[in-house]
This record gives C-alpha cells, structure tokens and sequence, in this order.
C-alpha cells in the first residue's frame, strides 16, 4: 500500500465522494426521520483546497447535497448547527433573526491535552501506548452519558489524528441549551488547571459516584498503561512527578521495589491504609487523584458549549493524515487501532484492486447504484456497518416512539 | 328573613370560592386574573408592589438575603403594604389577591425593555425565594404537588434502583426530589458540580436543594412570560386608559416631587460653588462644574439642572440671573440670551405657555430618559459615565479606595442609586444614608440637613440677587422686572422652542 500524499487529494476526494462516502445512511442520520426542515436548516462547512473555506452551507435534501459533495469534493466537511432559517439565505433575514437552535451534544477529545502525562509523544503525534488514554475517555465518557444521564444514540468518531469525537443525537439532548452543554462538560470534568497547576485532580469527601465509577474504570487500564507503558514510576525523575501529586507525610519508603508495578502496589496499600485514618480534611483520595491525573478524559468546554460550534464530519477525511474519520464499534474498543484506519490513499487502490478482479467499469455516469455501494469492497465496510447500526438504533426508536403515540390515541 | 338567609348562603359560598382560589400563600402567577377592576384599585395595588420590590432592591444590597435583619424588614414591609406574609394566614384572601393581580399589572409596565426586565426578574425572585423559605417543609410539598412541576417526591427506600451510594450521597434523608431529565435544566448548578446523584437521566435531589430549583424553573417561567407581554404589548397600549398609568409606572417615581419649593429663596448665588461641592448629588455636580468652565449647557443639561436648582429654592430671577451672568461669559450676548434661554427659563418656572410647573427630573427620569451624548453632561454619571472615568473623578474628590471599590461594583450590578447612595455616605463620612435616594433634590436636602444639623438654611443677603421671602404659590409679582418681548407670539409648545437653541 502506497502511503498517503496530500497533494493527491485533488484526485481521489472524487473517487472518495462518487464510491465511497455512505451518503444513504448518512443523510438518513441528519434528517431524524424528516421532521420539520431539520435537514434543510442545518449548516455545513466545506474547507476547499488552499484552505478556502465555505461556511453556511444548506441544501434541500440528502440528494443535492450528495450531487454537491460530488461536484465540489471539499478537502473537510463540518456539521454546524440547526439553524432558524436557511443557512445559505442567512444573509435575506435581518440581524438577530438568525439563530441556531438545536443541535447534537457534541465532545472533542484530543490527545495534545494529555502532553504533561504522557512520556511516550507530544502534540500531534500517538502511538498504541498513549492511545490507550483514549479508550479509557472513551469508556468513562460513555459510561457517564449512558447511565447517568439516560442517552441512547451517540456516535464515537476517530477524528483522522489524534483523538476523538463524541456526537449524542438524543432528541431531547439536541434541544439543550448552552448552559446545560457547559453543565454537562462540567459534570464530566475532573482535571483542572493549567501549566502551571501541579495537582491538577482534587477529590472531597463525599465522592460523587461518577468519580467512583470512572476510578473503576481506570483501574482496568492502570496497570498496563500507565505502569508499563508508561512506566510512570520508573526513574526518579518520572516518580518525582507522582510523588508532588501525593501529600508529604503519606510518602512511602521506596525499598524493595524494582519497577513501577511494585514501586505503585507499595504506595497504593500504603495510601488505602491511611484512608481509614480519620483527617482534619477528610479522608486521602490520592491514589484516585494520580490515577485520575494521568488517565482521565480531558475535554475541551467550547467544542461542547456553543451551539453553533461547528464540528468535522463523520466520514470526513483528514486532509494532513489521509485517514476517515470512522465511527468506533464500542464493542470492539479496546482492540481499535487508529494506525489500522483506512486512508484514501489505500481506499482508492482497495477500489482499483477490486474492478480490475470483478466487472469491467461503465464510463460515465452509468449504474449509480453500484458506484454508491462500492465501499462494501473496501476496508471502509465494518466503519460504514457500524455507522448504519446507530442509524438503525434512531429509526427503530422513532417507531417506537410513534407507535406508542398512536397507542395512546387510539389510532389504527 | 329571606334576604337575610340569602346574604348568608351567598357569604359561604364566596367563602369557599375564595379559599379554592388561592390555596397558598405563595403562587406562580400562572393564570392572569379575571376579573373586573376599578382604575384606581389599578393602579394603587401597581404603586404598592412597585414600593415593595425597590424595598426589596434596597435590602438586597444592603443585606445578606436569608439573614434575620433581611427578613424581619422585609416582612414588616409586607404587612405595611398589606402583601401576604405569612403563610398560613387564614384571612389572607384580600392580600393573595392583591399580589396575584399587581405581579401581572407590573408585568405589563417591566416587560418593555431589557432592563426593565432583568430589574422586576430579580426582585420578583427574591420576593418568591424569601417566601418559598417561610413555608414549613409540609406546606412546601403540599405546594409543590399542586404547582404540577417536572419533579415528584419520592421515598429513597422504595426505589430499586438506588443503591446505598446514592443514600449516602443525599444526605441521609428519606425523601428526594426526582427531577427528569426535562427537568435538569432547573438544576443546572447541582448538576455542574455533581453535588446531586444522577442515574438513567434523573436527578436525585435531596430536599434540602429544591428550592434553589424552584426558584430556577420560576426564573425561566417568568423570563418567557415577559417575553411574552411584550408582544402583547401595543393591544394594551393602545387602550388610553392604562397607557400613560403603565408609562408612570416603569419610570415612577413615587415620594415627593419637589415641585413645593419650602426653602424657596433661601440660597443665594454666591454660595452655589460651595453647595454644590458640598450637598450636590454627582450628577448635578458635574453639570455646574461644565457650566462654570464651558460658560454654557446644552438643552438637556439646561433642563436637568436648571429644574434641579428651582427644587433647591432658587427664584425665577436667581435663575435669570445666574444663567445669563454665566452665558455671557461663554460669548452668548444679552439680547440673545433675553430671547431666547429666558424664555425657556421663565417656561420651566411656570410663566410662559401652557404654565406648567415643571418638576426636577427623579433619578429614574434621569437615568432612564435622554441619555447623554458627546458633548452633554447630563444623565447619571454612575449610569452614562464609562467606570474608568467614575473611577477618576471619585479619586479627583479624594474618596478612599476601599470606597471607590464598592461604588464600582454597585454601578456593575445596575444599582446606579445606589451607587450615588454609596457617595453619599462616603462624602458624608456616615455608615448608612438612612434613606432610601430616588430624587437629586432629595439628596440635597438630606445633605443639608445632615451638615447643618437640622437647622434651617442660612440666609444670606446680596445685593445683586434679587431675594424675596416667598411663600409655596407661585404668584409672581417679579415677572415685571424681566424683559420679555417675545411673548408677544403665541403660546409656543416648550419643546418646540428648546429645539431651536439645541443645536448650539
């Protein structure tokens, strides 16, 4: 497989954007089922070559934005709001008449934000061993939104690079205001501070249960992660940094133990002992608060809060990387590998490979319907499934939900 | 017999209406009454709940809301102005009713603008929260069935899927509130913070947090009911008869007007400078300061400080005088400022045109009305002035920090008069003011009183002022004594003529 080069961008988006990109389900996703204009209010961005960049964008139906996906091929897709009025005749309407009113609960998570946590890269760059810290924010997050906060349709994406997106598609939650957003990011939040903040997680008695929940969760990852991967307490130099997060007279006598598993079985039973000791401040949390340090999510407030915030597409590609941003299949997390994510680069010679084996190809514009389908023969397929699946998952509540209506009239 | 019998059954029956119609002390305001009213019950149960919500401005500031004091004065404002506050009063139909209906007739004055809104928001929840924390834990949750909000009561022991965590989490009590997910926009703090148990979408919240979100699912009830009138609005305002009441109402001010002047002729001209370092409000200060070193004022400036001194007792001729000594100086000629700065000066004594006795501007005229552009003085400086300005001329008059610091941040929390009230004291050097400022001239006679000890004002005689001891009418036998040849013209509307020498 050739690697990917982004100046051949402008030669296979149109491949991508005629054979490729799931543009059935996908306009399936955004209509929710055709309710009030919701398709035709919403906005997107497209980001063109040299950066040229085309906000406000509205169509009139799945359709005609497929036929200008495939006229335009945009280097970047962005999903915007739901908007009062049509976006693109935003400028027909007077000022302060056009809003955005609803949108999708949506989260950003990227890997430049755990730079003080991570030994192994820095800023744009991940590795198998620092992923794993996004599929544990992954895991909590999801935890939380499901069983805390009752959500049912939300789709995780590899945003291309170095992390992730979270879309909750609730019809209630896409109704939310920015206050709650923000609540709600808040909720989620346990690491604060900045640069110069030293210990960055302060947990008070009593511990709320999504504190405890999440601990939990990273406690599956610890040990793998962060003590041999990491290896966060393998020199003095890196155990300096776990011991500024610990309070002074709970150090442990550094003894017998020769690598960061043991050195953390010491300084955890030492510190779970000290727990039951009764403090002037309440009980010690700190083997949660190093943990919680070095794994838990961090999320950006702004992404999540505004609700014209536009956000990459599902399924857009990553003009610097050439990968998809591909929806992650929850039930096979943990063996998700972002260096395994199909680029266009490698999707197109897929799709050479298998014409040359199969039918030959009609010029022209001839049987669309297979062309639309062409990603089954690719290693987009199982993504576009599980993009399917959480459609599916919407339509079938939809039903439900009529179903039930109607019940309740007495309709037939 | 049959009459009297009659009367009887009819008083029982009235009885029981009344009790069903308002079971609770404390209400939502969520049906707008029905009923007939006469137009001075209007507008004096409007007047009375226009009082009680600045009392509660007032208290605001100048207590910890929830603290004895706060609440001790708030409730003897209450009885005085005949307001429920007590929540099991049996009696209190008369007051329920006269709350329920002055909250929609204000809705209909304070739905006009932002401010206004924001303004009768706060005090109205205020109002709400200090009531919803008098009832007893009974009465509240009688209340709170019948208000049919997005959270019920229920008992932590009957639910399954609450586990010991969660107890522990809410406190140990037995009763929670279970707000769905609808509802978690009214618990968004106790959300943020995770201070409440939250699972499959609804919020546990223990008893002792409801009313922080009652209180939230009033705001936005509220808030989009005065969005609401104000769309409304031009229907009712269309009607002349609660048109200019409703007007009054949102720029009413309601003490003394100071149109009777009683210290009418007791100052003289000379002793303006120092008066007005001394007992001037900020605002009136700053206008005399632009007039001694500009020679001149424009129109609103004129007209805010020129009503301001008649209130403080000077003359018509005092007034003559003064401008005219001060605009010839700033290159305006005699004849000019005969024909015309006279006659308006004569107009807002009364003696020209419709005769109307102007009165000095209130605060909430001044700060609410015609405010100040490049080049005008007038308006409220802790209103229309930017704070880095204030900030200046408040360490100009030498006030301490400390000071400076709490009149800065009143003026950020929109409370302008109280801000001025703040000056006050700070000039004064006195921990409370001991009134309530709504007026400019208020501030001066309370300064007076305060530096003089409560003895009259000093007289003092000049020669060239023209003093005459006067009584409160206005009968004028001085009016001679001024040229005025312009009153050969009809009878000219004020404005019309104050238009013609605005634009200099």
């Amino acid at each position: 497989m050739a690697p990917f080069e982004p100046a051949a961008l402008p030669e296979l988006l149109p491949v991508f954007y005629r054979r490729l990109f799931p543009h059935g389900p996908y306009g399936r996703w955004l209509s929710y089922g055709g309710v009030k204009n919701y398709f035709q209010l919403r906005e997107f961005s497209f980001t063109l070559r040299d950066d040229v960049y085309l906000r406000f964008q509205s169509f009139s139906s799945p359709q005609e934005l497929e036929r200008e996906l495939q006229k335009i091929n945009p280097y970047k897709i962005d999903i915007g709001a739901v908007y009062s009025h049509r976006p693109n005749q935003h400028n027909t309407v007077h000022l302060g008449a056009f809003q955005p009113q609803e949108k999708e609960l949506v989260f950003d998570i990227d890997m430049t934000d755990y730079d003080d946590v991570r030994s192994c890269c820095s800023s744009a760059d991940i590795c198998s061993k620092c992923w794993t810290l996004m599929t544990i924010a992954v895991r909590i997050i999801d935890r939380a939104l499901v069983e805390d906060l009752g959500v049912r349709h939300r789709l995780w994406v590899y945003s291309g690079r170095r992390g992730v997106h979270c879309w909750v598609c609730d019809d209630a939650v896409r109704k939310w205001s920015p206050a709650l957003r923000a609540a709600a990011v808040e909720y989620l939040s346990l690491v604060k501070g900045g640069a110069d903040t030293v210990k960055k997680v302060n947990l008070s008695h009593p511990v709320h249960p999504f504190i405890r929940h999440s601990v939990n969760v990273v406690e599956k990852y610890f040990e793998e992660y962060a003590l041999r991967g990491q290896d966060i307490l393998g020199s003095p130099e890196k155990w300096d940094k776990v011991l500024a997060l610990i309070p002074e007279d709970i150090l442990p006598c550094q003894g017998r133990a020769k690598d960061s598993v043991q050195r953390w079985e010491l300084l955890r039973a030492r510190l779970e002992r000290t727990r039951g000791r009764p403090a002037a401040q309440g009980p010690c949390y700190a083997d949660w608060e190093v943990m919680l340090q070095f794994c838990f999510p961090r999320l950006d407030i702004n992404v999540s809060k505004g609700l014209n915030h536009l956000l990459k597409s599902p399924f857009s590609v990553h003009p610097k990387t050439g990968r998809v941003s591909v929806p992650l299949d929850l039930q096979r997390l943990d063996q998700f590998d972002p260096f395994a994510v199909p680029t266009i680069t490698s999707l197109c010679q897929e799709l050479d490979t298998a014409n040359s084996d199969g039918e030959q190809e009609d010029g022209g514009a001839t049987e669309p319907k297979r062309r639309t389908r062409d990603y089954k023969k690719t290693s987009l397929a199982p993504y576009v499934r599980v993009f399917e699946q959480f459609v599916e998952g919407m339509e079938s509540a939809r039903r439900g939900e009529r179903i039930r209506r109607s019940d309740l009239q007495g309709d037939f | 017999m049959e009459f009297s019998s009659r009367a009887r059954l009819k008083h029982a029956r009235l009885a029981g209406d009344r009790r069903e119609q308002y079971p609770h002390s404390l209400q939502f305001y969520l049906e707008p009454p029905m009923e007939s009213i006469s137009l001075v019950e209007f507008e004096s149960f409007a007047v009375d709940r226009l009082k009680l919500l600045k009392v509660i401005e007032n208290l605001g500031v100048s207590h910890v809301r929830g603290t004895d004091v706060y609440k001790s004065k708030l409730e003897s404002e209450l009885r005085k102005l005949k307001f429920p506050y007590r929540a099991l009063a049996e009696d209190d139909y008369e007051a329920r009713r006269k709350d329920h209906i002055s909250h929609f007739i204000l809705r209909l004055a304070y739905c006009q603008s932002e401010d206004l809104r924001r303004w009768f928001l706060q005090q109205e929840m205020d109002l709400f929260r200090y009531r919803f924390n008098e009832l007893t834990e009974s009465l509240m949750q009688k209340f709170l069935e019948h208000a049919n909000l997005s959270f019920e009561a229920v008992s932590i022991s009957n639910s399954l899927a609450v586990n010991i965590v969660a107890v522990l989490f809410c406190y140990s009590t037995m009763w929670v509130f279970l707000l769905s997910q609808v509802g978690l926009a009214d618990a968004v703090d106790l959300f943020r913070a995770r201070k409440v148990f939250i699972k499959d979408g609804f919020a546990y919240v223990p008893f002792k947090e409801i009313d922080v979100i009652v209180l939230n699912n009033y705001r936005t009830k509220l808030s989009k009911a005065l969005a609401l009138t104000a769309r409304s609005l031009p229907s009712i305002q269309s009607d002349e008869r609660l048109q200019p009441l409703l007007n009054h109402l949102s720029h009413s001010y309601v003490g003394p007007d100071y149109s009777i002047q009683k210290n009418t002729g007791k100052i003289s001209l000379e002793q303006i400078d120092a008066l007005s370092v001394k007992s001037f409000p900020l605002c009136m200060r700053q206008l005399h300061r632009a007039l001694r070193d500009s020679h001149h004022l424009r129109h609103g400036g004129r007209m805010q400080y020129g009503l301001f001194l008649k209130g403080i007792g000077l003359t018509l001729e005092q007034a003559l005088e003064f401008w005219k000594k001060e605009f010839i100086r700033g290159k305006v000629d005699a004849d000019k400022f005969d024909k015309g700065y006279a006659y308006s000066i004569r107009h807002s004594y009364g003696k020209e045109g419709r005769r109307t006795d102007y009165t000095p501007y209130s605060c909430m005229k001044i700060i609410m009305s015609n405010p100040p552009s490049q080049g005008d003085y007038h308006g409220c400086p802790f209103r229309h002035s930017d704070p880095e300005l204030l900030k200046q001329k408040l360490q100009s008059y030498k006030i301490p920090p400390s000071g400076i610091t709490q009149v800065l941040e009143l003026v950020k929390g929109v409370h302008y008069q109280l801000a001025c009230q703040k000056f006050f004291e700070l000039t004064h050097d006195v921990d409370d003011i001991g009134f309530s400022l709504n007026h400019p001239n208020q501030y001066f006679t309370e300064s007076q009183k305060l530096l003089n000890g409560g003895r009259e004002l000093k007289k003092e005689f000049n020669n060239s002022g023209n003093f005459q001891q006067k009584n409160n009418s206005q009968e004028s036998t001085n009016s001679s004594s001024t040229p005025t040849s312009s009153n050969a013209k009809a009878d000219t509307e004020l404005e019309g003529l104050e238009a013609y020498f605005t634009e200099d």
